[in-house]
């Protein structure tokens, strides 16, 4: 054996366009030990609630993260809803579902996109988010926006979609299906990338339920947890929805669920569309959070589940506004599937976690 | 037309950006906007960039990072703060662990607001960097023929 050494990984790195720094303690080519620093997007936003009120917020928490904006907007709504006992229409409810559901299509093909650039793929990369940007042209026409869609508020949602935009949606999204099932072949059977992945950077079920870990993350270790099986909000009027889960615990695993799930989210999208009742789209929001009231609300990320917690204080700030976002769940299994690999398969490992470091600094 | 210009190479870094600008950087070299087919590609190593991108706020942790980052990066350069935060703090101008702008700690030459940025806006911003990179490169021939 070698003498061990350390290589620094990031905070300014080819593979990651966020920040991270991991020490990389390695011994001939093998990493035994990764050490994670992060603190470079600390912003302080939770303290931001205090100068905010709690309808202004809404906007600070979409942007908490630029991939996942619909997402934070939409688990901060449901929250202070939850803690103020606001009853939102059903019509919103499933419009929130449906460009939350986009949003994960549009995250998974980002996803798949820099995955296929951090093995050199740079082709299929381009590919994926070619696709992507057809999502995104379905944001724009909808809600104005590309990636900060600002289209939740507390008691519903800003912009309704009407027949003739649901049925372009369709249109678009079968054309993307059809194009992505095309890639999907190369993505799921090219054998440059199952060598990559396959059998690399491996987490077994138990170590995923030790680590707690979430998201597709675990899901490709055989743990069946995925937040919208609880039935809240649209999500309770699917007809099935089944977890998509695999049992290798490996990289081709975690890309093969990815893979999958964003197939799913199109369906879910067209049942969705399928079944929205006609109605109001937001209701009036009066008075501010009772003191010492107390509400919390889980929602499943494109990333995995994310838990939001608020509590009023009487006035229009809230006390506290708290998240634990998916990938600081996720940081203790990326550390530990990093121990005993390779050096050149770092970078692999760290994109199939898709950390998203903006979501848990903050 | 200097050789820079033709083909002007980026380099990214996020300094504390909600990651909503830096897909839109990427999203700009990529097909639907396509900047590659201008020749702007996307580097890792400052060391082969001409045009610097900066997302996102400085703060404390990153500051010596884009620093590091501007002072690899070999003359002539120029620097672009992409979307309102890197231009200004923005939204979260006031948080306690934003210092501002990326001006506070690197000189820079055009600012591309916007949250996120848009692509056509980021786009307007590297056809004016290619200017400037044209006006600095002249300004060091002369100044290499003064001495």
């Amino acid at each position: 054996m070698g003498k061990a050494s350390v290589i620094p990984f990031g905070p300014q790195h080819p593979v990651l366009p966020e920040p991270l720094h991991l020490d990389l303690v390695v011994e001939d080519e093998v990493v035994i030990e990764a050490v994670p620093q992060i603190g470079f997007v600390h912003r302080g936003l939770e303290k931001l609630v205090e100068t905010r009120d709690y309808n202004q917020f809404i906007y600070v928490a979409e942007r908490i993260c630029g991939i996942c904006a619909m997402g934070h907007s939409l688990g901060y709504a449901e929250t202070v809803e939850r803690l103020m006992g606001v009853e939102v229409p059903k019509r919103a409810e499933y419009l929130r579902c449906i460009w939350h559901e986009l949003s994960r299509v549009h995250s998974h093909l980002l996803w798949l996109g820099l995955a296929a650039d951090a093995f050199g793929f740079e082709s299929l990369f381009m590919h994926c988010w070619r696709l992507r940007e057809r999502v995104l042209d379905i944001f724009e026409k909808t809600t104005g926006g590309r990636v900060i869609l600002s289209v939740v508020k507390v008691g519903g949602v800003v912009r309704d979609i009407d027949r003739s935009m649901f049925d372009e949606i369709i249109t678009t999204l079968d054309g993307v299906a059809e194009e992505y099932k095309a890639i999907l072949k190369t993505l799921l059977n090219d054998t440059s990338i199952k060598n990559r992945t396959v059998g690399v950077g491996y987490i077994s079920h138990d170590e995923a339920v030790n680590l707690s870990m979430v998201g597709p993350f675990a899901r490709a270790s055989a743990v069946p947890y995925d937040v919208r099986s609880f039935g809240l909000g649209a999500y309770g009027d699917l007809s099935d929805f089944q977890p998509i889960t695999d049992t290798a615990g490996d990289c081709y695993a975690r890309m093969k669920v990815r893979c999958y799930e964003l197939l799913q989210s199109i369906d879910l999208i067209k049942e969705f569309i399928a079944k929205i009742p006609d109605g109001d789209i937001d209701v009036t929001v009066k008075g501010n959070p009772a003191d010492g009231a107390e509400a919390c609300n889980v929602l499943e990320q494109p990333r995995g589940e994310c838990y939001y917690y608020a509590r009023g204080n009487g006035t229009k700030n809230l006390a506290r506004m708290r998240m634990r976002t998916p990938t600081s769940q996720n940081l203790a299994g990326m550390v530990h599937a990093l121990k005993g690999c390779d050096l050149a398969d770092v970078n692999m490992i760290i994109l199939t976690v898709d950390p998203c470091i903006s979501c848990t600094e903050r | 037309m200097a050789f820079a210009s033709k083909s002007p190479w980026v380099i990214h870094y996020d300094g504390s950006s909600c990651n909503g600008c830096d897909i839109e950087v990427l999203a700009t070299l990529c097909p639907g906007f396509d900047g590659e087919r201008f020749g702007v590609i996307n580097t890792g190593n400052p060391k082969h960039a001409d045009i610097f991108l900066v997302t996102g706020s400085v703060n404390e942790q990153n500051i010596d990072v884009v620093r590091e980052i501007y002072d690899q990066m070999i003359e002539p350069k120029v620097v672009i703060a992409c979307g309102i935060c890197a231009c200004s703090g923005g939204v979260f101008h006031d948080c306690y662990n934003v210092m501002g702008g990326v001006d506070k700690a690197i000189p820079v030459d055009i600012y591309a607001p916007g949250c996120a940025i848009r692509p056509e806006t980021l786009i307007d911003a590297i056809v004016q960097a290619v200017g400037i990179l044209d006006e600095k490169s002249a300004a060091m021939r002369e100044a290499k023929k003064g001495a």
